[in-house]
């Protein structure tokens, strides 16, 4: 029998989410929805007495200090005239269900099974006004909820809420063949069909396959038909996608310059310039016998030493496309999934010591009309704002800085980039602990979260474009709690050496992370029948493919499987035991004891066709604007800091926790008033020493509207230059401290494959990102900074009807280095009155895509480009005066150039500054103060240290003015006032932003 | 000299445990960090230790809000002797023993009775609860000591900057005669004040809009506090997010913490009382 609970804030309670919900849907929706009263209701279905539920709502569910309760009756007030009551759909995460369960048990002292939903949570809203059902509709679904996941009921409140989200599917777990054997429409039909985003060539390789004489003997020995069955189907799609196989960045392409002239075939971006490049800074650091740099490109993160004590891992990639449709879930799942990179490297188990993401999103005031299945921009914002608060805060995992980038051209699909930094002993119970041993016969276990239909078809839905019809299966949300519970366990288990390697189940599932593992030792044997389930009648191929979230495969030797088991029942981590691995060169897959997919790895892995591409490059036309010469510089400033690409991000930053774990030294906002903007991150990495670790992300799309291959460097340098302005220093092939760099490119480009019809521009598109891996490779190898990992994302387009979105090829370096002594880095606010401001590197009429120029709407031509050997000898110079402390405060040039710079550094209490730019401004006043050079810094020092400053820096320095202790900013041309304004209004200004 | 023992306890969304015992390690005590279940199977004793410590963190994802299922756990959850932890805790508590919780520990620290626990009765007093910004917020606030409480964690402290981290630090108090028992005998031992002290409830210097502005709260004995701030994340100066210009203002400075204080008074107390 259900029994319902429902628990209410008391009326003389403050309802702070309900005055929450008031405040939105005015704001947003322009919705008055009177006063606002939630509460929260529990569907109770394991069989319970009367007394049971009473104790359990009364003990367990209710706050006494603050809430009422109702058992199978619901708070009514004819004071509330409507309401909208927001329940999941069947098999939507119910984590607060899962958590009323366990609390249950320990209450009523019961032995139930909490593995599985019996406790099914709902939310209501009542509202104060009398509103219609349209309105009703709008405030659930805008404000309250997401269709895709929530069931939504709403009108007048009768007292009565009937709606369970049980999961009910029909028994059929009959396995399905494919029939190949058919003309190319119904091959593509088929592929359509079944979701598996498998072009023609891909299934006719595959129909290929089937019709080989060896393959059809195999298959009658091991008594399987002749066709595919569904389960094999979804396998290939699922390994053969793009998003587990980079057929993009594997492909043979065809690149014309037609600015040069010249043609060349290139084969594979990623062999051709990220993997050479990280191989050449290899061998330079072998030859020099210098080894920190331990495994790149070959697991789920890359690994660098730290000392011979520890290691350092690290992954960034992007969960674009969930989090257009349902941005928390999206996110949220985004973070926790990027979390098991780390956590499933090598032998796995290793603790997590940070979070970063970079987000781009339309912009927070876009207006124009939302096309059928578009999300607003603000919307998306939120949503994705709030799943990386809680797939940070609840997994304890400081997020310790970012970056938000708004454009148009994201509010289609916006790019969510999320990384996570770990730390594993050198050893695990004396293996490396960065080496992934596996050998025939080991156990595969699974641990973590049972699996469902959640996230089924991930991997092939990232490789397509959005649109209105995108299934729903395809959104997940996250457990922060499930999988901090199962965190915590695989620490204790690698650091007692009960498991062999672990991987991470994300896109593809089992088949994914079982398949990748299988290549090691040559095959595997799964029983799909042992994997738990959230409730029955998946089909195999279901199982087997399924995302659920908060899962791991462990690799395990059978003498340790017992105490591994033990483990697992103290920490409430549920394990199965679910095949072994073999030699066989074949994945078997089985359902009790029946085969539904067996397949020759070789052709698994190796057998998708190759993709052949053109890319042709055409200069676009640009000139240089005319901008009016008489501006008022004060307004600009003020317009600059409050425009949404440079306004304060301290609304959101303060919702994520930067500092858990106690070890995060400059946080993304500091000074006395914690208003100040910082550069890169620096976090020490234990408590016994102060060596640490920067960590920065580069990132400028807009370059790129320009030229692709300066855009990319510029994000390069970016990343750098951040990390050498807290105080870093340059890799140098020949330092044996392990003084360590190490990035994660994460590529993310709207489709680049040629169509005559619905890809005129694609030859263009890939010739941009040809041009983004040339610079990657020209960075990495003069710097000797090597990509230890990353991602593309290549079909960033939504499409409605005959519009598409698209998002500009994009480009984001996050990178890490070792700094010696967090005591020696540097923030960028001001110190100290009198102190002496300079700028550091030299600045050029570079305004083009510059936030000035977007002001009045141009773009311009004149690209900022990255000059190396300069930028190189000025890195070189600055560390040289960081040594005795020379620096007081150093802020890196980026969007609005110098006075945007000068202006954040004053955000700390009383200082101002008074500025005058010499011959600075030689090159343009406007230049002088919003060119967006590369390679820029804004620094302060003290007076004292003027001479031996200047003697290091000679003329990569020029003196611009000094720190005041007057709210102040002056910033004049050779005696001439161009700007004379309050800190305070630049400050609110920059504060109000887009809000 | 036998050193202070420490327990800190883990598990379950518990996720400041390594700074606490960073801490209890940087005062001098030995600490340990330990599951909860292992309590429950009784593999481990809570009576082994002087000082019992609930750290911050996200038990159960805060669901049924923040620290009540753990809370429940502990009033209800029979171990294998059949005894709960509430009862083992009161025993710890007879025998002149230490608890701290903070952020997410003292959620459930009141929840669970422990405080204010004005009467003795372990009965639920005050609630933490759902800030007035309805959201979670990272940020430094400054805390002003009650100079009239007595309990040995605070010793000679007055103004302490400590950051919050938080989206349920509202304390209400249940009713008038209960915020006047805490009052009358000092149990609020620190309250959210502006950098020169004076006690506020202007956001965000108070971050919450807690009842008389409270950020912590100790017992009538003043063996047990708890408190929303973390001073275990600020060991070191360099967790200052002013430290720069600290730094520079005075090259002398103390590399050491504020937060450091709390876990260096209990040590010292607890070795001064033994010895």
């Amino acid at each position: 029998m259900k029994n319902q609970i429902q628990i209410i804030l008391k009326d003389r309670i403050k309802d702070v989410q309900g005055e929450k919900v008031k405040k939105i849907a005015q704001s947003f929706l322009n919705i008055n929805t009177g006063k606002v009263k939630t509460g929260k209701i529990f569907n109770v279905m394991y069989d319970l007495k009367e007394d049971q539920i009473s104790r359990f709502a009364n003990l367990g569910l209710r706050d006494e200090i603050i809430h009422d309760v109702y058992i199978n009756s619901f708070y009514q007030d004819t004071f509330y005239k409507s309401f909208v009551l927001v329940a999941k759909q069947p098999g939507v995460t119910d984590d607060e269900g899962i958590s009323a369960q366990k609390t249950l048990i320990d209450i009523l002292d019961l032995d139930l099974d909490t593995n599985t939903q019996h406790i099914y949570t709902e939310d209501i809203y009542l509202f104060e006004k009398e509103l219609n059902e349209i309105t009703l509709n709008k405030l659930a679904e805008e404000l309250l909820g997401n269709k895709l996941i929530q069931h939504f009921e709403y009108g007048k409140f009768t007292g009565k809420v009937e709606y369970v989200p049980e999961v009910q599917i029909a028994s059929d777990n009959k396995q399905r063949t494919i029939d190949l054997d058919v003309d190319d429409d119904t091959l593509q039909q088929i592929s359509k069909d079944m979701l598996l985003s498998l072009n023609l060539e891909e299934m006719k390789t595959i129909r290929e396959y089937y019709s080989q004489d060896r393959t059809r003997a195999i298959r009658r020995q091991n008594d399987l038909p002749e066709e595919p069955t569904d389960c094999e189907m979804e396998v290939l799609a699922q390994t053969w996608s793009e998003h587990c196989k980079h057929k993009e960045f594997s492909a043979s392409i065809n690149y014309k310059n037609l600015e040069t002239g010249e043609e060349e075939t290139i084969d594979s971006l990623f062999k051709t310039y990220i993997r050479q490049s990280t191989e050449i800074v290899r061998e330079r650091l072998k030859k020099a016998g210098n080894n920190w740099l331990l495994k790149i490109f070959t697991d789920n993160a890359g690994v660098v030493k730290i000392d011979d004590e520890s290691v350092f891992v690290w992954k960034v990639e992007t969960h674009n496309s969930p989090s257009a449709i349902d941005p928390y879930g999206g996110a949220i799942t985004g973070i926790l999934g990027n979390n098991r990179d780390p956590l499933g490297t090598g032998i796995g188990g290793g603790k997590l010591l940070f979070n970063t993401n970079v987000l781009c999103f339309g912009p927070p005031k876009y207006d124009k009309k939302l096309l059928p299945g578009q999300l607003h921009p603000k919307r998306i914002f939120e949503g994705v704002r709030h799943g990386i608060e809680d797939g940070g805060n609840k997994s304890g995992v400081p997020t310790v800085n970012g970056s938000i980038i708004f454009d148009d051209r994201y509010s289609g699909k916006p790019l969510v980039y999320c990384g996570t930094g770990g730390v594993m002993p050198y050893k695990f119970a004396g293996v490396n602990s960065w080496l992934k041993p596996i050998d025939d016969g080991d156990l595969i276990i699974m641990a973590g979260g049972r699996v469902g239909k959640d996230g089924i078809h991930g991997a092939t839905f990232s490789s397509a474009e959005i649109d209105e019809h995108s299934p729903q299966s395809a959104v997940q949300i996250g457990s922060p709690i499930t999988q901090k519970i199962l965190g915590d366990y695989l620490q204790e288990a690698a650091e007692r050496g009960l498991i062999k390697c672990s991987t991470d189940n994300g896109a593809g599932g089992l088949s994914s992370s079982v398949g990748e593992l299988a290549e090691i030792t040559g095959g595997a044997v799964v029983n799909l029948e042992k994997v738990p389930l959230k409730y029955v009648n998946l089909k195999p191929w279901e199982i087997y493919v399924s995302e659920s979230q908060e899962r791991m495969t462990l690799v395990v030797e059978e003498h340790n499987k017992k105490a591994l088991f033990e483990l697992a029942e103290e920490r409430e981590v549920e394990l199965s035991y679910i095949g072994n691995f073999t030699s066989t060169g074949f994945i078997d897959v089985r359902y009790n004891d029946k085969k539904v997919a067996y397949l020759d790895m070789k052709f698994l892995h190796e057998g998708v066709p190759k993709k052949y591409m053109d890319a042709e490059w055409k200069k676009p036309e640009l000139n240089e604007p005319e901008i009016l010469s008489n501006l008022d510089y004060n307004e600009i400033l003020i317009k600059l800091m409050g425009s949404n690409n440079i306004c304060s991000r301290e609304d959101v930053i303060r919702q994520y926790d930067h500092e858990v774990k106690g070890k995060t030294i400059i946080k993304p906002l500091m000074g006395s008033e914690g208003k100040a903007p910082q550069d890169a991150a620096v976090m020490r990495l234990n408590f016994n020493s102060f060596e640490g670790i920067a960590i920065s992300n580069g990132i400028c799309p807009k370059f790129g509207d320009i030229d692709a291959y300066e855009m990319s460097a510029g994000a390069f340098d970016e990343a750098m230059r951040q990390i050498i302005s807290v105080g870093g220093k340059l890799p140098d092939i020949n330092d044996d401290t392990n003084r360590f760099w190490t990035v994660n490119d994460n590529f993310c480009v709207p489709d680049s494959a040629f169509d005559p019809v619905t890809n005129p521009d694609g030859k263009l598109k890939l010739a941009k990102l040809v041009q983004m891996n040339k610079a990657l490779f020209d960075m990495s190898t003069f710097y000797n900074i090597p990509m230890t990992s990353g991602k593309d994302s290549m079909k960033n387009d939504f499409k409605s009807g005959d519009i598409k979105i698209s998002v500009p090829p994009t480009i984001l370096y996050s990178m890490v280095a070792k700094i010696d002594d967090v005591r020696k880095t540097v923030t960028s606010n001001f110190k100290a009155d009198g102190d002496l401001i300079y700028i550091l590197g030299e600045t050029y009429n570079e305004l083009g895509a510059s936030e000035f120029y977007k002001l009045f709407g141009e773009l311009g031509a004149n690209v900022p480009k990255v000059r190396k050997e300069k930028a190189n000898r000025l890195y070189k110079k600055m560390m040289k005066a960081n040594e005795p402390a020379l620096i007081a405060s150093c802020h890196d040039l980026s969007d609005g150039g110098l006075a945007t710079a000068i202006t954040e550094c004053t955000f700390t209490g009383n200082f101002g500054a008074n500025i005058e730019l010499g011959t600075l401004s030689d090159i343009g006043i406007d230049a002088a103060l919003f060119s967006e050079s590369h390679s820029r810094f804004i620094v302060s020092i003290n007076p004292k240290d003027k001479i031996k400053f200047e003697e290091i820096l000679t003329k990569d320095t020029f003196y611009l003015g000094k720190v005041t202790s007057k709210n102040n900013l002056t910033i004049n041309s050779k005696g001439k006032k161009l700007i004379d304004t309050s800190t305070n209004d630049l400050q609110s200004a920059w504060e109000k932003g887009y809000k | 000299m036998k050193k202070v023992k420490v327990l800190i306890i883990t598990g379950y969304g518990i996720n400041c445990e390594e700074e606490l015992a960073a801490a209890y390690k940087l005062a001098g005590a030995e600490s340990k960090i330990v599951h909860l279940n292992d309590i429950f199977l009784e593999k481990e004793s809570i009576h082994e230790y002087d000082i019992l410590n609930f750290p911050g963190g996200f038990s159960f994802g805060d669901d049924l809000g923040s620290g009540k299922v753990l809370a429940n756990k502990m009033k209800y959850k029979k171990m294998e002797s059949g005894k709960t932890l509430l009862e083992e805790i009161k025993v710890f508590l007879t025998q002149g023993k230490f608890i701290l919780g903070i952020c997410n520990g003292f959620q459930f620290l009141v929840k669970m009775g422990l405080l204010p626990n004005t009467n003795g009765s372990f009965e639920q007093e005050v609630t933490l609860t759902i800030n007035n910004s309805a959201k979670y917020e990272d940020r430094w606030v400054h805390l002003k000591k009650n100079p009239k409480c007595g309990t040995p964690f605070l010793k000679d402290i007055d103004i302490m900057p400590c950051p919050v981290r938080h989206g349920e630090g509202k304390l209400i108090i249940k009713d008038e005669e209960i915020k006047t028992e805490i009052l009358e005998r000092n149990l609020n031992t620190f309250s959210y004040c502006d950098s020169d002290g004076k006690i506020t409830s202007e956001y965000p210097l108070n971050p919450n809009g807690a009842d008389l502005d409270c950020a912590a709260l100790t017992d009538p004995t003043g063996q047990v506090l708890g408190m929303m701030p973390h001073p275990e994340a600020f060991l070191s100066l360099y967790n200052h997010p002013n430290w720069g210009q600290m730094k520079r203002q005075n090259p002398e400075i103390s590399e050491d913490g504020d937060g450091l204080k709390i876990f260096r008074n209990i040590v010292e107390y607890i070795n001064c009382k033994d010895h």
